[in-house]
């Protein structure tokens, strides 16, 4: 597409404002829950996938144990209503602040480790958190966590049973706030440090940039940000358990989701939600029961030929086509 | 007056001593070469003095200061740069992206950040490949990539690893012009040089490596002469043109 | 080579599908087909090397992580796909019973899958050790350019390595039918103990591998004893993190 002059910057600015827009009018358009449970799913992993991009998409730290922070969040929340009847949204915040602390702790060590092995030892810290909070009776163990329903619906209480439209807003205003998260570390200083690490981290330590400290930030906000929506599927789905919200395979499908699109792009993250969490939901409906994995035979399908052919993903593909 | 003192650095790798109680010292603004043939230990003093690899035994001092323990990312804002001979460049970023991490050492302004680079490019020459990704650039224009990206840190003291290594011998001249045009910008330059007619114009001392150990420091009128150096180096590989 | 086979554990399961369809097909019995896995596997392996591991070589690490972890998750999937979630297993095996070494009973499937996989650690080390074209095989892990200027065709190297690491889990995947149930996610466990095995001891060395193997299965029987069965792997993980944080190049790793 070859846009004239003038007609170029136009574009650029009136595509995003009218998608928004769509956005923001689509739960008036369709009233159906399912519809609306599906832009949902897409607005939790595409801020999810997101926020892991910060981590291993900019700053090159192949993290394969995100579930973590996001257990951390839905437990963390959770347990505050049961145990001080705290509104979820200052559980959320609390969550947040856990899973930064918490990703402190676990860069320690794995921070020393590159490529390969440090995609190995995230994997072991996350097994580590999941046998721990299974083995955690308080916690729920591995029975996992209710959350207490309250009616009628209240905004303090995070828990909307009359129509998924302000899940839907909140999850929207979650991804909206890792893009802007995003675009805020591309434009910045850390940005382009995060960037140099990526690609050659004793060359960016020889240019004077505090390699250790970078990592450490980079995994502090990724961590939050993943939190914040661990916090908000337990307030949609009102169940917890470590098999849900702590496994391995969430770790993996939200890496699955940012390579797909894109990694190390702004919009990456979001477009491969936009592509896998309707062909997962898709799959299921129409054949119903997930118990076939058609979704993720073709998932894997995929990752491999993006792996091969076009390690940029979704978004570099479209790349390559606007150039030629 | 002494900008940079190594004293009696040592480093072993197993049973191998890479380097063996090396000391020399470079005044502000001053051109060292250090020469030495294959293996003689001349990375391994650059990755010492900067921090990458610790030493057995022996410092180093900045302006007095023991920089022996820092790790390179402090050397480095301490003011000294280097480049390094298996060129490193950040091949997905731009020439201007690169140069742009060594200008935000300074700033934190990326703006600013981004101007300085412009003219760090432009001063060696690149800047019409200030948007080409680096892994699109040959190897002259990496060498040019990698003393502008240095550059951008304002170093008191840069290091350079074999900036002739490795390319045509058509873009040598315009090389050695460009070491000396940084080198008239006011830093010291240490210059590990494999082509002894280049170390030989540029260098206002030399110090020849030998194994590991020290066996010459001097003018290069001097080092011609050295009875060791003949024996070690240039006996073999270098013939008088 | 520097890259990690994160399909690995799926390997092993689809090892495991084959000594299990051995079984029910034809009757053979794990100790008898183990050969084929180990066949079939080496096929497997090397064909994944010429599919998809020799494209993203020079790629981004993230390619080189993921191509593998596609494959994992899509084997993982057509396993489940094919043939469904259920546990098999391989009843009647031809080695039944304990027997009793000095006292110390052991089952005789576990004790003939020990005694297997150190012939196999053996042999592996003597191949890569002694023989030319292991060799090659280490020369080509340590320096391709060097090694192709040796005149070691290093493309059929790392092929053969590829054959040759999947072969190994073939031996293993059949071996383990013996005793353990059959399923789709089988792997995962499993892979995930070899890799923090394999970067315990230190990458690239056959016998660090070996002493690791030996620590790691120690700590986890301990565990299991004296803190709690459930947290066996987790306190297994727990060291590597801990060995990480003072040799991030393994126990005996050399870098």
């Amino acid at each position: 597409m070859a846009a004239a002059g003038p007609l170029r910057p136009f574009l650029a600015r009136a595509v995003p404002l009218l998608l928004l827009g769509a956005v923001a009018a689509f739960p008036l358009v369709f009233t159906k829950p399912f519809p609306r449970h599906l832009m949902i799913m897409i607005f939790l992993y595409g801020a999810l996938a997101t926020a892991w991009n910060i981590l291993a998409g900019y700053c090159g730290q192949i993290s394969l144990g995100h579930a973590v922070f996001f257990g951390i969040g839905a437990y963390t929340s959770t347990l505050l209503i049961r145990e001080a009847a705290l509104s979820p949204w200052l559980g959320m915040l609390a969550g947040a602040a856990i899973a930064v602390v918490g990703s402190q702790l676990i860069g320690y060590p794995v921070f020393r480790l590159r490529g390969h092995y440090f995609a190995i030892a995230t994997i072991a810290v996350g097994e580590i958190i999941q046998a721990l909070v299974i083995n955690w009776d308080w916690a729920g163990g591995a029975r996992g966590l209710f959350v207490p329903i309250k009616r009628p619906d209240s905004f303090v209480n995070f828990q909307f049973h009359e129509s998924k439209a302000v899940y839907y807003f909140i999850a929207l205003g979650l991804l909206l706030l890792a893009l802007g998260v995003t675009r805020w570390i591309e434009g910045s200083r850390r940005g382009y440090f995060f960037r140099a690490i990526r690609e050659d981290q004793e060359a960016a330590a020889s240019l004077g940039v505090h390699v250790a400290r970078e990592k450490h930030w980079a995994i502090a906000v990724s961590a939050a940000l993943t939190a914040l929506g661990g916090t908000f599927y337990a307030q949609y789905v009102f169940f917890i358990d470590p098999e849900s919200v702590f496994p391995l395979s969430l770790s993996i499908l939200i890496c699955l989701v940012a390579v797909l699109g894109g990694v190390g792009t702004l919009w990456g993250p979001l477009v491969g939600a936009a592509v896998l969490v309707p062909l997962s939901e898709g799959t299921r409906v129409w054949l119903g029961g997930g118990g076939k994995a058609l979704d993720l035979l073709i998932y894997g399908a995929l990752i491999v030929l993006i792996a091969v052919f076009q390690p940029g993903g979704l978004v570099g593909l479209a790349g390559r086509f606007r150039r030629t | 007056m002494t900008l940079l003192a190594v004293a009696g650095l040592t480093k072993r790798f197993g049973g191998i001593v890479a380097n063996r109680d090396i000391s020399f010292e470079v005044r502000p603004g001053e051109l060292v070469g250090v020469i030495g043939p294959n293996g003689a230990g001349k990375s391994t003093l650059f990755d010492l003095i900067t921090g990458v690899t610790r030493p057995d035994d022996g410092r180093v001092t900045l302006d007095g200061r023991d920089i022996t323990a820092l790790r390179p990312d402090q050397i480095s804002r301490l003011g000294v740069a280097r480049t390094f001979q298996k060129l490193r460049p950040f091949h997905q970023m731009t020439a201007l992206e690169n140069v742009m991490i060594g200008a935000l050492q300074s700033t934190a302004d990326v703006g600013a950040a981004r101007r300085a680079a412009e003219e760090a490019l432009a001063s060696v020459g690149l800047a019409e490949r200030a948007h080409a990704h680096a892994r699109a650039l040959s190897t002259g224009q990496r060498k040019r990539l990698e003393l502008a990206r240095a550059l951008a840190t304002r170093p008191r003291l840069l290091l350079l690893d074999e900036v002739t290594g490795g390319v045509d011998q058509g873009a040598i001249p315009g090389l050695i012009r460009l070491v000396r045009d940084l080198h008239a910008r006011g830093p010291a330059l240490v210059v590990i040089e494999h082509n002894m007619q280049v170390i030989m114009e540029l260098a206002q001392r030399i110090v020849a490596l030998q194994l590991g150990e020290v066996i010459a420091d001097g003018q290069p009128a001097e080092i011609l002469r050295h009875p060791r150096v003949i024996d070690a180096y240039l006996g073999e590989s270098w013939r008088p043109a | 080579m520097e890259i990690v086979n994160f399909a690995h554990g799926e390997f092993l399961m689809l090892a495991m599908y084959v000594a299990f369809f051995a079984w029910l097909l034809a009757r053979l019995d794990p100790v008898v087909s183990f050969p084929l896995a180990a066949l079939v596997l080496a096929g497997l392996g090397w064909a994944t090397y010429h599919g998809i591991i020799r494209w993203v070589l020079g790629g981004p690490m993230l390619a080189q992580i993921f191509a593998t972890f596609g494959l994992a998750v899509f084997l993982r999937s057509a396993a489940q796909f094919l043939w469904g979630v259920d546990f098999r297993v391989v009843s009647a095996p031809l080695l039944g019973g304990r027997a009793s070494l000095g006292g110390v009973f052991v089952g005789l499937p576990q004790l003939t899958a020990s005694v297997a996989a150190l012939g196999a650690f053996v042999a592996l080390h003597l191949f890569l050790a002694r023989s030319e074209t292991g060799l090659a095989l280490q020369a080509t892990a340590q320096d391709r350019q060097a090694a192709a200027l040796m005149g070691i065709d290093t493309e059929r190297m790392f092929a053969l390595g590829w054959a040759i690491g999947a072969g190994c889990v073939g031996v293993a995947g059949a071996l383990l039918t013996m005793f353990f149930y059959v399923f789709p996610d089988v792997g995962a466990a499993f892979a995930l103990l070899a890799y923090v095995t394999v970067a315990l001891g230190g990458f690239g060395n056959v016998p660090a591998t070996l002493l690791a193997g030996v620590i790691v299965g120690l700590v986890e029987a301990l565990a299991g004893l004296l803190i709690a069965p459930a947290l066996k792997y987790a306190v297994v993980f727990l060291l590597y993190l801990g060995v990480v944080l003072w040799r991030p190049q393994g126990l005996f790793g050399r870098f």
